[in-house]
């Protein structure tokens, strides 16, 4: 990249996903970025292509076919830009090849080995297992399952600084006992990152030195109260470049054809998510649903946290959703009657076709299905995993021994959340804004009032990379064009008796004031645009919509795209009737009401 | 003329075939470049390490961790018995010494001073790789394996569970939309790969497994019907490890639905013929279908190679929907237009306008066509 930041006019970038490759065109548009255009074509891992830059080319040729910009010389994107065609700079991410698999190890699973795991996910990585002292398994049962499963990378980290050598040096015995070999290439050796105890740092180079590439950094956990994740983050994304994305089937090419070093997706997404609750200084929840796996991100009380469910997604593992969720958790959500086995075989043929599309509403409807069961058991697995600091002593107050709390417990709140973010091409290609929505609170289940956004068209990993190297470009894109505020969904928490409202509700549009009352099963949605409307909710006896049980909650609220969901259908617990007619009556009258299928209703 | 790239299985009537056979890791290669194998015959064998087994020394000699490696009786990489005493404590003026004695057959493999631990390690275990076809050794990749070179039928499947058999096609069904069911299979199936049309039920395999069938190629198979086999629900297509009897492959999908007449037809067309079968499927990264391989002796000039151009759909090409509503149909590409056109879904995609072989057009996504290789 010659040119100067200032004067970049045109940017290319894409994401080559495990299923498609994503690219889409910015230029600078009157004084300011925006998105113009955007193409796609499936990743080309397989057979016969075995090379990515196959499908980053034929993404590359949709955009000039719907831009009418030449941006390829035959095989090569034009960079500088000649007269009226090529591009100012290409940058990519990418999550085919399986993305990074890694995994990590600490001397007490639920402290460091617990930070291992958070920085090898924030940077990207699916973690694979974690090894510690303390997880049960024997010598030998360690040795075999590390040898079993070949990660790209292994992150060793355990004790504080200055603290015992011997369980740490243990795990590296370990290592050394399993003499693991890397998944890609039999003829390097495995990347080790050594990331613990400062006093162990020889003890570990004279056990791993020779038969791994070990590389040490700072300690991840140099006090039990702190934890130093960036220097191990920073070494597994250079080794990531160096080892992983060489091997796979047309990195290399692709590695000279970008501006900027190639983002692991979920590192770039974690970017932009992070930048949403820095700007506008809210908790937000951000998930990412792809083919392969679900990523969700949390900012809780300004801490960030990532976790990838690593097949949990909507084609290479959409059978694991079916087999995770069970077929009656996936069926509850398809408002008409189907057969199991003619169910599991849609399902089933999604996973061996991956690329391929629902033409009709029944597979829309289906895949819509199984995406809400994705997405739910992905939030389950982030709460239980974005917690406080385990092992870290508290100071108590007389008043707190009567709470029995302990460190470690969840930083999510849906009562605190204050933005919903979906991303992932089942939610940004919805063909209705109203079926996304109905997705994220369906599977989030979100309490009190929160914020609904999706990503456009699925272009927050490449944004993601833009903002480390162009962030004005990146803020503009996003906000103008990346970013649909959906609208806001206000959900009463607690139980109420049949016949009895939740809550009353008055919301003061710009010209007219809509109120009413919210039965319990009921869900209303209210036309409003993406503009603070002053609202009062007053709930009944027991009812909390955030401002406490019984309390009236006088705020603003959004509207959006879609506008202002008013769900009754219970939270603490959610319930959607077991009886098969019920269930299919119920789902229509919910689908009716909020706009989700019109089209299946006029069938 | 507006072209589209789309996925294809490869169903060849007479292609070049390369396989690689590789160990896990580094070993020995028994062949060289330019000699002739069978299929069953080794081409590269090594060792993998044994399990492994650590003993706490310190902790069982009552010692400092410090002092176990002087405390050792045997050395680094020495072989030792079941039961044999290895290590000895000093004692107290030569007195009251503890021993502690070999829990298996192997090697020392390590003694830490930090840890005061041992690492015993069991004998290696034989790995041995053979050469899958008849064919020519046409590399020898040094330590690691050979690739074989053979020219044949080679028909990928969508999806199979087990790994590699070996046996005589024959053909079961009466066509490639029939049935394979129970009754048709008999104890004569014995080591044979058995070619069915349009669907296998759990009883039809159940025989297949008693009567010790090798291999089963058919058209479509239940989701449900393969948890049973598999004692688990399959959430990710990656397969061929599972020790389930025969091997099987799907060529089309799951539930009943024919097999593609081409792929029926080809492989009824070799019926008598050694077949060699393997139903490692990876639907990730570096995709791997199943396979059916029939070598040939003889070479021919007729060999069908596959580049990517012969998969870009273009106004006249051959191909199939791969997914409902019109899952299975086969026919030519009439037009590809280049805008957004709204599917009964509301999606908006890219589509290809196709005529089906009984006249009629229909508009489907191009993300749900697969070419047909002629």
């Amino acid at each position: 990249m010659d040119k100067k930041t200032e004067d970049i006019q045109i940017i290319l970038a894409t994401d080559c996903g495990s299923t498609t490759t994503k690219a889409i065109l910015i230029q600078l548009v009157e004084g300011s970025y925006r998105l113009t255009h955007r193409g796609e074509a499936p990743t080309t891992v397989e057979a016969p292509f075995e090379d990515v830059t196959r499908g980053v080319l034929n993404a590359i040729m949709e955009l000039e076919e719907l831009s009418g910009r030449k941006l390829l010389d035959g095989e090569k994107i034009i960079s500088p830009i000649q007269e009226d065609c090529g591009v100012d700079i290409y940058i990519s991410t990418s999550s085919a090849g399986g993305g990074l698999q890694m995994m990590v190890g600490g001397v007490v699973k639920s402290m460091t080995g617990e930070s291992a795991q958070r920085a090898a996910l924030g940077a990207g990585a699916i973690v694979m297992d974690v090894l510690a002292a303390n997880d049960g398994r024997l010598y030998h049962e360690k040795v075999k399952r590390i040898r079993q499963l070949r990660p790209d990378m292994i992150l060793l980290s355990g004790g504080v600084d200055g603290g015992t050598v011997t369980h740490v040096v243990e795990l590296a015995e370990v290592l050394e006992a399993a003499n693991p070999k890397p998944r890609l290439g039999i003829n390097y050796k495995l990347p080790v990152i050594y990331a613990g105890n400062n006093k162990a740092t020889d003890a570990v180079e004279e056990r791993l030195g020779e038969i791994t590439d070990l590389t040490t950094v700072a300690n991840i956990r140099p006090t039990l109260e702190e934890e130093n994740l960036q220097p191990s983050r920073d070494r597994i994304h250079d080794l990531f470049m160096e080892h992983v994305m060489a091997q796979a089937p047309g990195y290399k090419k692709l590695m000279n054809w970008t501006h900027a070093p190639i983002m692991p997706t979920p590192g770039a997404v974690g970017e932009i998510i992070k930048k949403i609750a820095e700007e506008e200084d809210i908790s937000v929840v951000g998930v990412d649903i792809g083919g392969a796996t679900t990523d969700v991100f949390s900012v809780f009380q300004k801490q960030f946290n990532r976790t990838v469910s690593a097949n949990l997604g909507m084609s290479y593992s959409v059978c694991n959703v079916l087999a995770e969720s069970g077929f009656t958790n996936v069926a509850r959500w398809v408002p008409f009657d189907m057969d199991e086995t003619i169910l599991t075989n849609r399902i089933g043929n999604k996973m061996i076709r991956p690329t391929t599309i629902p033409q009709s509403l029944e597979a829309l409807i289906i895949e819509q299905a199984i995406a809400r069961e994705a997405l739910r058991l992905s939030f389950e697995q982030h709460k239980e995993f974005a917690v406080h600091l385990k092992g870290v002593q508290q100071e108590r107050t007389i008043s707190d021994a009567f709470e029995q709390t302990s460190s470690g417990n969840t930083l999510v709140n849906l009562m605190e959340l204050d933005m919903l973010v979906g991303s992932g091409g089942v939610l940004s290609h919805a063909p209705r804004r109203h079926q996304a929505a109905r997705m994220l609170i369906d599977a989030f289940l979100p309490e009190g009032i929160t914020q609904l956004a999706v990503d456009s068209i699925f272009m927050m990993p490449q944004l993601g990379i833009l903002s480390t190297i162009h962030s004005k470009a990146a803020v503009e894109v996003f906000e103008k064009d990346c970013l649909i505020r959906l609208g806001s969904c206000v959900a009463p928490v607690g139980r109420q008796k049949e016949g009895q409202p939740l809550m009353h509700y008055e919301i003061f549009l710009e010209s007219e004031r809509i109120s009413g009352n919210l039965m319990p099963g009921e869900l209303k949605l209210i036309d409003a645009p993406f503009e603070p409307f002053r609202a009062v909710f007053t709930p009944t006896k027991g009812i909390d919509i955030g401002a406490g049980k019984n309390e009236v909650l006088e705020t603003k609220v959004f509207g959006g795209v879609v506008g202002i969901f008013l769900d009754g259908r219970g939270r603490q617990p959610f319930t959607i009737p077991a009886e098969a007619t019920e269930r299919v009556n119920q789902l229509l009258q919910w689908s009716a009401s909020t706009n989700e299928y019109p089209t299946m209703e006029a069938a | 003329m507006a072209r589209s790239y789309t996925p294809g299985l490869k169903i060849l009537s007479r292609t070049k075939v390369e396989k690689k056979r590789q160990l896990p890791m580094k070993g020995v290669v028994h062949k060289k470049i330019g000699d002739s194998v069978a299929p069953e015959e080794v081409v590269a064998s090594t060792e993998i390490p044994g399990n492994v087994q650590m003993l706490n020394v310190a902790n069982q000699l009552n010692i400092e961790p410090g002092n176990v490696p002087e405390c050792m009786l045997v050395n680094l990489d020495e072989k030792i018995n079941k039961n044999q005493v290895i290590a000895e404590s000093k004692g107290i003026f030569g007195f009251f010494k503890s021993q502690l004695k070999s829990p298996i057959d192997g090697t020392l493999a390590n003694v830490s001073e930090i840890t005061g631990q041992a690492i015993l390690s069991e004998p290696p275990i034989p790995v041995e790789v053979d050469a899958y076809t008849s064919g020519t050794i046409t590399e020898v990749i040094e330590e690691e394996g050979v690739t074989v070179e053979t020219e044949g039928v080679l028909v990928q499947g969508i999806l199979g569970i087990g790994g590699e058999n070996r046996g005589i096609l024959e053909v079961v069904t009466g066509s490639h939309a029939d049935e394979l069911t129970a009754e048709l299979i008999t104890e004569d199936h014995k080591g044979k790969i058995l070619l069915g049309g349009s669907f296998l039920g759990m009883p039809a395999f159940e025989k297949a497994k008693s009567v010790g069938v090798a291999g089963i190629v058919t058209g479509g198979f239940d989701y449900t019907d393969l948890s049973k086999i598999l004692g688990y629900s399959l959430g990710v297509a990656i397969t061929g490890s599972e020790e389930i009897g025969p091997s099987l492959i799907i060529t089309e999908g799951f539930g009943n639905i024919s097999m593609a007449a081409r792929t029926y037809e080809l492989l009824s067309n070799h019926a008598g013929e050694f077949a060699a079968i393997n139903g490692s499927t990876q639907i990730r990264a570096g995709v791997i279908r199943p396979e059916i391989l029939i070598p040939k002796e003889e070479v021919s000039d007729s060999s069908e190679k596959v580049d990517e151009s012969d998969l870009a759909i273009s106004e006249g090409s051959l191909i199939r929907v791969i997914r409902a509503p019109y899952f299975g149909r086969v026919g030519k590409v009439k037009t590809l237009p280049a805008k957004l056109t709204k599917m009964e879904s509301e999606t908006m995609v890219r589509v290809a306008e196709i005529e089906f072989e009984d006249g009629s057009s229909e508009i489907i996504p191009r993300a749900n066509l697969e070419m047909i290789l002629t």
